[in-house]
This record gives C-alpha cells, sequence and structure tokens, in this order.
C-alpha cells in the first residue's frame, strides 16, 4: 500500500475500499516498526492523526474534499503546527508548541491531508546531511550507513521508506532537491514567493521555499496544488496566479529545448553520476526533446555568494530566539547578558552557531561592502546567468549532487566538503527559480536525482516534463529494501 | 572663548495609524500590557511582517509638507541588537533609502528674525516594546503593547544654533504633523520625542566639534533646558581645557543635568541589511501626486494667507497659525466678528490668558468660536465696552450662558444714549466745580491729562456702561462751557 500514488488511493477512499482510518493506521504502524532505524520523524502525532483521518472519512463520505482528504503526509519540523510541537531540530525550541498554523499546513489541512507527525531535519535547515539535528541523525532508507541529505532529509527518508506518502520539505540551497536526490524520491522547490513562507520558521528569507516531496512528479503536483499560491501574510508571496499542476500533467514534450550547462558536468562530478544523467537526457530526447548546450559561467561563485547571504540573514533572522519569549532558556542567569550567552550557547548547535558568526561577521561594520553587498552583486550575475540562458532553452539539466549519498561521519569534520555538495542546487535558490529533483537512476546500488530548472513560475511545466518522464521509466517506484521487509 | 553652539534633531514621531506598521494589532496608549500584540510584534517564529500603507500615506505627506524629495523606491533595513523589549532582536526601519528624502523648514523667532534649517531624512520605523523595572521584585517585565508601533523619525542638518531656534523647529515639526493629521503631538505620552545631538566649535571655526547626543527629550521646555545645560557642561569642559566624549546622555529634568549613558565604544554595531521579508516599497508619481492634493494648508500657508486676507501682523499670524486648532477657532469666531484685529487680538490676549490659566487646551475650552464670535460682536456694536466684555468672557467661561444672556441678566447694556450721558455728565460736572474750574484754567496740554479724572468719574457713575467712545468728545464739549 505504501507504494501507491495518491490518485489511486484517493479512489480507494472515494471507493471505500479502504477508509483514511485504516490507511492512517497502517502508516502509523509502519512508523513504528521501522522508523527507530532511521529517525526521520520527531513528532509523530498519533492521536490527532487519528482525528483527522475520521473527519476526513466523513469528508469523503459527503462528497467533498480534494484529492489529498484522507491521504496521510507529513511536515518538516519548521513548519509551524498549531497545538503540535515544532522544533526545527533545534533544542532551542525542544519545548515549542505554537499557538498557530503556518499556510501550508493550514492549506494542507484545509484539501483534508491526515498529518502523521513532524519529519526531522538539519537544525533550522542548515546543512546538507541531517546530521545536523538536536534530535540525532537521519539514516539513509537505501543504506542506513549513509545520510538522506538535507536539510528536509527526514521528510526524504520518511517517503523513501513508505513511512508517509508525501511530504513537505523547505529549500534554502537545496534542502528538498538534495535529499530527495539521495533518497530516490521527486521533490519540488517552486519559484520563491510561489508557497507562503507564513509561519515557516526562517532560515534565510530570501532564500527559503517551501515545497512537495513525494515518490511521483504526479504525487508533487497534489501536493503543490494545496499549498501554491498568494498569501497576504507573507509579503513576499506572489499574487502570480497557480496554475493546474495536476491537469497539466500529461502535456506531450514535443519541441522541448532542453539546455544542458556545461558548468554542472565539470570536474568534481563523480562520472557514473553524469553517466546517468545523460542517460536521462537520451531519454528525454527519445520524447521529443532536443538538446542544446547552455552556459552558466558563475556557478562556482554562488558557494561564495550563497555562503554569505544565507548566513546573514540567518544571523538577524535567529536574534529572536533569545530565551525572552519562548523556547529553550538557560536556568538562572546571573543578568542579562548571561541569560542571552548561555541561553543561545546552549540552544543552536555548532553548525547553527557557527553561521550565525559568520553572518554576524559579514554585516559588520567595515565589512559589509566587500561581503554582503558583493554577495548580492553576484547574486544578480546567477540570476542574469539562468534568463540568459533560459531565455535559450525551455529547461535546464543537470545532476542534483556530485556524488550519492556519503557515510555518516564522512564530511562532517571538513565542512568544505559538505557545502560543495551543495553547489548544483545553490544558485537556483540565488536567482528565485524552480527547479525539481526527479529519480534517474542508481550508482551502486544508491539513488541518483536528476535536477530540472525553469523559468520563474513554470511549476507546471516542470511538473509535466518530470511527469513524462515517469511515465516511462520506474526509478521513482523503487523501494529500499527495508521498506519491502515488514 | 566665544563659541558657537551647533545641533542637529532627530525627532521620532509616532503616527496614529490603526493598526501597527506591520501588523494589524490596535496602536494605542495605556492598555494592559501585551493585549494589544500579535505573532508578529511578539517576535514568534515564522511570523513576517506586513507593511501598513497608511504609514507610508502619513510620511508621504509629511515628505510634501517640507518640500522633500520623496523616495520613490524606499527599503526598509534591520537594525540588529539584542534588547528584551525588541522582541524580533532587530528593528525594522529604513537606512540607505529612505521614504522622505532631503527638504527644509523655515522658522521665525519671537523676535521676528528667520532661518532655514535644513531635513536630512525622514524613515519610517516600528517602535520597541518597553521594559517595566518596576514591581517585578528584582526581574523586568516585558510590555509590547508598542512593539512595531510606527514612527517618523525625521533627521535635521546640523543647522540649528541655538536653543530658540531647536524649540522653534521642533514646534514647527510638531504643528505640522498635527495640522496634517499624522500625529497627535501629545508629548507627555511620547507621542513626539527629540534626541539632540549638540557641539560647540569657537566662533567662525569652520570644522565641527565632538558632539554628544541627548536623547528621547519629551517636552519643549525640557528640549531648551537640556540644551543650555549641555552647552554650559561643554563650554566649561573645553574651557577647562579637557575634551569632549562622543557618547549619548540623559537629561535629567529634575536636577537640570546631563549624564552619560553609553559611549562611542559601548555603541553597538547594528549590522544593518535590507529586510528581506519585505519588498521594496515602490510609489508611482499618480501616487505622490495624489497625495499632494489632498494636503491640509499648512501652518507656514495660513500664516501668509492669515497676513494678506485679514492683514494680521506677521508675528499674529505665526502665532495663530501655530496650530490648527488655534487656527480653525480663530476663522470660526471671524466669520461672525468679521473683524480680524479685534479677533485676533482677543485670541491671542484673553482666550490665551484663560486658556493658560486653566491649562485647557483650545478644542476642549468651554466658550466655542461661535459664542466667543458673539461676544466681539457685542464690543463692536457698542452693547458692551471692552472692559465689560472681558468680564462676560469670564461668565462666559464659568458656564453662565451666553454673551447677550449674560448682558441681559446682569444689566450690562452699554448706555449709548446722548442724552442720558449728558445729564450723567452734567451731575458730575455740578459735583466737582472746582476741578472743572482748574480745567477751564489749565493750558490745552494740561486739559488732556485732566480729562482723565473726568472720565473715570462717569464711567463709576455709569457702573462701567457709559460708552467711552461717546464720554469722551461729550465731555470735552461740556468742559468748554
Amino acid at each position: 500500500m505504501f507504494e501507491q500514488n495518491i490518485s489511486s488511493l484517493a479512489k480507494q477512499l472515494r471507493d471505500k475500499d479502504i477508509s483514511s482510518v485504516e490507511l492512517t493506521q497502517y502508516f502509523l504502524k509502519r512508523i513504528a516498526d521501522l522508523d527507530p532505524q532511521l529517525n526521520s520523524y520527531i513528532t509523530v502525532s498519533e492521536q490527532q492523526a487519528l482525528q483527522q483521518a475520521a473527519a476526513a472519512d466523513a469528508l469523503i463520505q459527503s462528497g467533498q474534499g480534494s484529492s489529498l482528504a484522507g491521504i496521510p503526509i507529513a511536515h518538516k519540523d519548521l513548519f509551524c503546527t498549531q497545538g503540535t510541537l515544532t522544533t526545527c531540530g533545534s533544542k532551542m525550541l525542544n519545548n515549542f508548541i505554537p499557538p498557530y498554523e503556518s499556510t501550508v499546513t493550514s492549506r494542507i489541512q484545509q484539501a483534508g491531508a491526515v498529518m502523521l507527525g513532524k519529519t526531522n531535519m538539519d537544525e533550522f535547515a542548515m546543512g546538507s546531511s541531517n546530521e545536523n539535528s538536536f534530535y540525532g541523525a537521519v539514516k539513509n532508507p537505501w543504506n542506513t550507513d549513509t545520510v538522506p541529505g538535507g536539510s528536509s532529509g527526514g521528510s526524504a527518508a520518511a517517503i523513501a521508506a513508505g513511512l508517509a506518502i508525501a511530504a513537505t520539505g523547505t529549500d534554502t540551497g537545496g534542502s528538498i532537491r538534495q535529499p530527495a536526490s539521495f533518497c530516490g524520491i521527486t521533490g519540488l522547490k517552486p519559484t520563491y514567493g510561489r508557497v507562503s513562507r507564513f509561519g515557516m520558521i526562517a532560515y534565510a528569507s530570501s532564500l527559503d521555499q517551501g515545497g512537495p516531496m513525494a515518490k511521483s512528479a504526479e504525487d508533487c503536483a497534489h501536493l503543490l496544488q494545496a499549498m501554491a499560491g498568494f498569501d497576504e501574510k507573507d509579503s513576499t508571496s506572489s499574487e502570480t496566479a497557480t496554475e493546474d499542476y495536476i491537469g497539466n500533467l500529461n502535456a506531450p514534450l514535443t519541441g522541448l529545448k532542453i539546455g544542458l550547462p556545461k558548468e554542472y558536468f565539470g570536474d568534481g562530478l563523480d562520472p557514473k553520476i553524469a553517466d546517468t544523467i545523460m542517460a536521462a537526457v537520451k531519454e528525454f530526447e527519445a520524447l521529443g526533446a532536443t538538446v542544446k548546450e547552455v552556459s552558466l559561467p558563475n556557478l562556482k561563485l554562488s558557494i561564495p555568494s550563497y555562503y554569505v547571504i544565507a548566513p546573514s540573514e540567518a544571523s538577524s533572522n535567529l536574534s529572536r530566539f533569545d530565551g525572552v519569549r519562548f523556547g529553550h532558556r538557560c536556568d538562572d542567569p546571573k543578568d542579562l547578558l548571561d541569560m542571552y550567552m548561555r541561553t543561545r550557547a546552549e540552544g543552536f548547535g555548532e553548525e547553527v552557531q557557527k553561521r550565525i558568526m559568520v553572518g554576524t561577521y559579514a554585516l559588520s561594520e567595515g565589512y559589509y561592502d566587500a561581503y554582503y553587498l558583493k554577495a548580492q552583486k553576484i547574486r544578480r550575475l546567477i540570476k542574469d546567468d539562468f534568463t540568459s540562458a533560459l531565455s535559450e532553452v525551455d529547461v535546464i539539466m543537470g545532476p542534483v549532487a556530485p556524488t550519492t549519498a556519503f557515510n555518516i561521519g564522512s564530511k562532517t569534520n571538513d565542512p568544505v566538503a559538505m557545502y560543495l555538495e551543495d553547489i548544483y542546487t545553490l544558485s537556483v535558490n540565488l536567482a528565485g527559480i524552480p527547479a525539481m529533483s526527479v529519480p534517474a537512476g542508481f550508482v551502486d546500488g544508491m539513488p541518483v536525482g536528476l535536477q530540472i530548472m525553469g523559468n520563474y513560475f513554470a511549476e507546471a511545466k516542470l511538473l509535466n516534463i518530470a511527469h513524462q518522464y515517469q511515465q516511462n521509466t520506474d526509478w521513482h517506484l523503487q523501494s529500499p529494501s527495508m521498506a519491502e521487509g515488514v | 572663548m566665544n563659541w558657537e553652539v551647533v545641533i542637529g534633531l532627530e525627532i521620532h514621531t509616532q503616527l496614529t495609524t490603526k493598526s501597527k506598521l506591520f501588523s494589524g494589532a490596535a496602536v494605542g496608549f495605556g492598555a494592559e500590557p501585551n493585549t494589544q500584540t500579535t505573532l508578529v510584534d511578539l517576535g514568534m517564529p515564522g511570523a513576517l511582517p506586513v507593511f501598513n500603507k497608511e504609514a507610508l500615506r502619513m510620511a508621504v505627506m509629511f515628505g510634501h509638507a517640507i518640500n522633500a524629495e520623496i523616495g520613490m523606491t524606499s527599503v526598509f533595513a534591520r537594525k540588529n541588537y539584542f534588547y528584551p523589549d525588541l522582541p524580533k532582536g532587530y528593528q525594522t526601519s529604513q537606512m540607505d533609502h529612505p521614504i522622505v528624502g532631503k527638504g527644509h523648514l523655515d522658522i521665525t523667532l519671537e523676535d521676528g528674525t528667520t532661518s532655514r534649517i535644513g531635513i536630512t531624512r525622514a524613515h519610517l520605523e516600528e517602535d520597541a516594546g518597553k521594559s517595566l523595572h518596576e514591581d517585578f521584585q528584582g526581574m523586568t517585565g516585558i510590555d509590547l503593547n508598542r512593539s512595531s508601533t510606527p514612527l517618523l523619525e525625521i533627521v535635521s542638518e546640523p543647522d540649528i544654533r541655538s536653543a530658540k531656534e531647536a524649540v522653534a523647529y521642533v514646534k514647527m515639526i510638531h504643528s505640522i504633523v498635527t495640522y496634517l493629521g499624522i500625529c497627535d503631538g501629545n508629548m507627555a505620552e511620547g507621542s513626539m520625542r527629540c534626541d539632540i545631538n549638540l557641539s560647540l566649535r569657537p566662533k567662525g571655526q569652520e570644522e565641527y566639534g565632538t558632539r554628544t547626543e541627548i536623547k528621547n527629550v519629551n517636552s519643549f521646555r525640557f528640549i531648551e533646558k537640556a540644551i543650555y545645560t549641555e552647552i554650559e557642561r561643554q563650554a566649561d569642559t573645553l574651557e577647562d581645557g579637557g575634551r569632549i566624549i562622543q557618547e549619548t546622555r540623559l537629561y535629567d529634568p529634575e536636577k537640570n543635568e546631563t549624564r552619560s549613558m553609553r559611549s562611542k565604544e559601548d555603541a553597538n554595531d547594528y549590522r544593518y541589511f535590507p529586510c528581506p521579508d519585505l519588498l521594496p516599497v515602490e510609489l508611482t508619481q499618480e501616487y505622490v501626486d495624489e497625495i499632494k492634493s489632498t494636503l491640509p494648508e499648512l501652518p507656514s500657508q495660513k500664516a501668509t494667507r492669515f497676513q494678506t486676507e485679514f492683514q494680521l501682523s506677521e508675528y499674529d499670524a505665526n502665532v495663530l497659525s501655530s496650530s490648527r486648532e488655534l487656527a480653525d477657532y480663530f476663522e470660526s469666531a471671524l466669520s461672525i466678528t468679521k473683524d480680524a484685529k479685534l479677533t485676533a487680538n482677543w485670541v491671542m490676549g484673553e482666550l490665551s490668558k484663560l486658556l493658560n490659566q486653566e491649562q485647557v487646551e483650545i478644542q476642549d475650552a468651554p466658550v466655542s468660536a461661535a459664542a466667543f464670535g458673539e461676544l466681539l460682536v457685542r464690543i463692536k456694536d457698542n452693547t458692551i465696552n471692552g472692559k465689560t466684555a472681558k468680564d462676560v468672557f469670564q461668565a462666559m467661561w464659568d458656564g453662565e450662558g451666553s454673551a447677550d444672556e449674560i448682558i441681559d441678566k446682569k444689566g450690562l447694556k452699554q448706555v449709548t444714549d446722548t442724552g442720558a450721558i449728558e445729564s450723567m455728565i452734567q451731575g458730575i460736572l455740578d459735583a466737582n466745580t472746582q476741578q472743572v474750574e482748574q480745567y477751564r484754567a489749565a493750558e490745552p496740554d494740561k486739559q488732556k491729562k485732566m480729562i482723565g479724572f473726568f472720565v473715570g468719574q462717569v464711567m463709576k457713575a455709569s457702573q462701567g456702561k457709559a460708552n467711552p467712545a461717546m464720554v469722551n468728545p461729550i465731555l470735552a464739549k461740556m468742559l468748554k462751557g
């Protein structure tokens, strides 16, 4: 049952072949059985899930509810959920139960989906391996010695292992796409502004974007349909109308122009991954697409630019975690300064502290022009690179990450190697365009994701392209053996 | 040493929007702590700011009022620092691209001298909450009702050269923002607060001296006193061979002194950067022009009109236009009296005197402008004289009725019957034959002085009701014999 897609489950729910309560119980049992090996959930909200499932059954009974009604999903633990612990993977929010609901989770709830729980993540979404969580590392269901990627590693691992049909993630520099690639699932980072950030705990506000993660592009389309759209509570959300993401899935790809950026296939890319990506591109050619080389000359600059802008914003965004109003507060503070220092030293993990310091430095008087302003200039160049390339082609394809999932602990002492993991994903966030990771094969038994990048608000197009690919391949249907082993 | 004082002012005006700068919470003074807050004002994780368009409109109005460049693209920036009543750990303000750019104001001192004060900029920012250090047994209470309340910070050039100029400038800003209705001007409740940047330099020197900043002075009188005190302190220090330390100081009105709050070395590095949660504010020329066209008449325009339309002196015109309420009162009364000079004199004289004496704002005056006008009409039509009118006005203030009712009830109507006045004078002359003879024997110059005695007697005999304008010529004629 876990390998079924949303359309099929929705039909069974409507046909009364199964109830949402039964489906929810089934997934809760899988979580109880399998998650101890993976640690993909921080919170499993069993009671609430069963209540929501019962409500969904009633909704379906009355002939209402969207395609998501009664479908068990999970939320990354940085979406604030009213009455449910929301930790952001941090000790700082170990006790934080929001009295409000994020726009994304609220819309998905309105659509009738059932929330199984909150998934593990790198603390405050800072990380590419999900090792930076106060709640412990998440393991990749394809090989539990390896990482699931990050920061939405819990969501990716849960979907791959069949512990949720779909999940939300967020992507600031690759945090949906890279774990999707590592875990062999499909993930979409929408255009900046497509999905409301209200109630999403901010890491880097100008880069953060929530998006859907699921086995297939089709399931992502169902989730995105519920998530996307203007929100008056988020000033940076776009008023551009949403499209019919499901209705557009079956458009033919004839005449599709694919660009391959030469910079995405250079040094540092595992040649076996390059072969896998090229095989996928061949598949598109067979579907009627044409391919040409394009250039994104400033790709390499995306790493320094990102690692100035994101920490700068983070250093300010995370100032509110001061022990005054909510979250962790140190015991017996001597005075105000002592409370600030110990609260934050105790509450934040190493990577978060590192990025706060980097950001604080970059914004300091005398350094601002050399770091922050320069990074913004590079950001403009990167944006122009994409605009220029996307004037020649419809979409750009390439790898998501230079490697497959690496071993837990193998890069924790080499931050630069860890940051290089993000080379193919960061520039998309800097430009604000949408991009997907689509399962495209395996290297040494580990999944490889194909990245498809499109123009602003081209989500429907990306989902259509991915769906057509998935109609002709079965990489997205593969499950790790542990998922079968219940 | 002959010192020249150089002053620049930063004035924080709280805008009268219904809701906060970045949230829908109500703005108000004196509510229960933490009842006027939303997720945004509390700095909850995931909460996002939404810019209040009404505050934008008010800022643009102010920009027009000081002939400033309007920032067609303005950008909110974060000013980062930790403080318990600053819930997000940063204040959202404007740095490089303020909503209002360079402008200026012309001010007039009491002695009639005028000067032009440059305004560097005015920018929108949110206020912080309040820390309450009392009543919490050694702990600090935080009230976030004020958090995210909209402020317009108006920054002047260092063009001010005296305490008097500073006060005149602040009064002018006060009058503009209250005219525009964008600030209630209530300084006691903190709706307008002033930071004073002050330095001294030897007269004739180009280069500025080291300045200090006196924070949060909240009355016209304290601004003046703080400046005098700080000038004296700086002059004393410099003349004793010391040097001024660039620092933030506080003015203590009780001791009438300024004291050091923190020095520049302890100052925060605020790490300003554009707020990524808010888009740049882009204005269209149409929007800016539309606001300009709805601007009310401003104090300086009103003062000019009062001079040309009503032939008032510059001083009178400036005083009457200094507040919108005073000007409105004057004009309402004038529409009844049709006598600008008489109305101006009475508004600035008796009315202002009673307002001051009773500590009443003009909008709360117990005598309406219309009733006040009716009283002045009775002076004009000789029903009562000016002296009686003052008593009638006091009675009106005390709630005894309209001018006519009081005149009637107390029998204060002036005697204007020539025959009655003549017979009254005859009685006085008959009773004072000696004085009459002395008068008739005197030189014309002396007579002018002596006639006062008879006038006084007549007024006394008439209980003030004789019309002095009539008494004088009749008396002069009858004294001639």
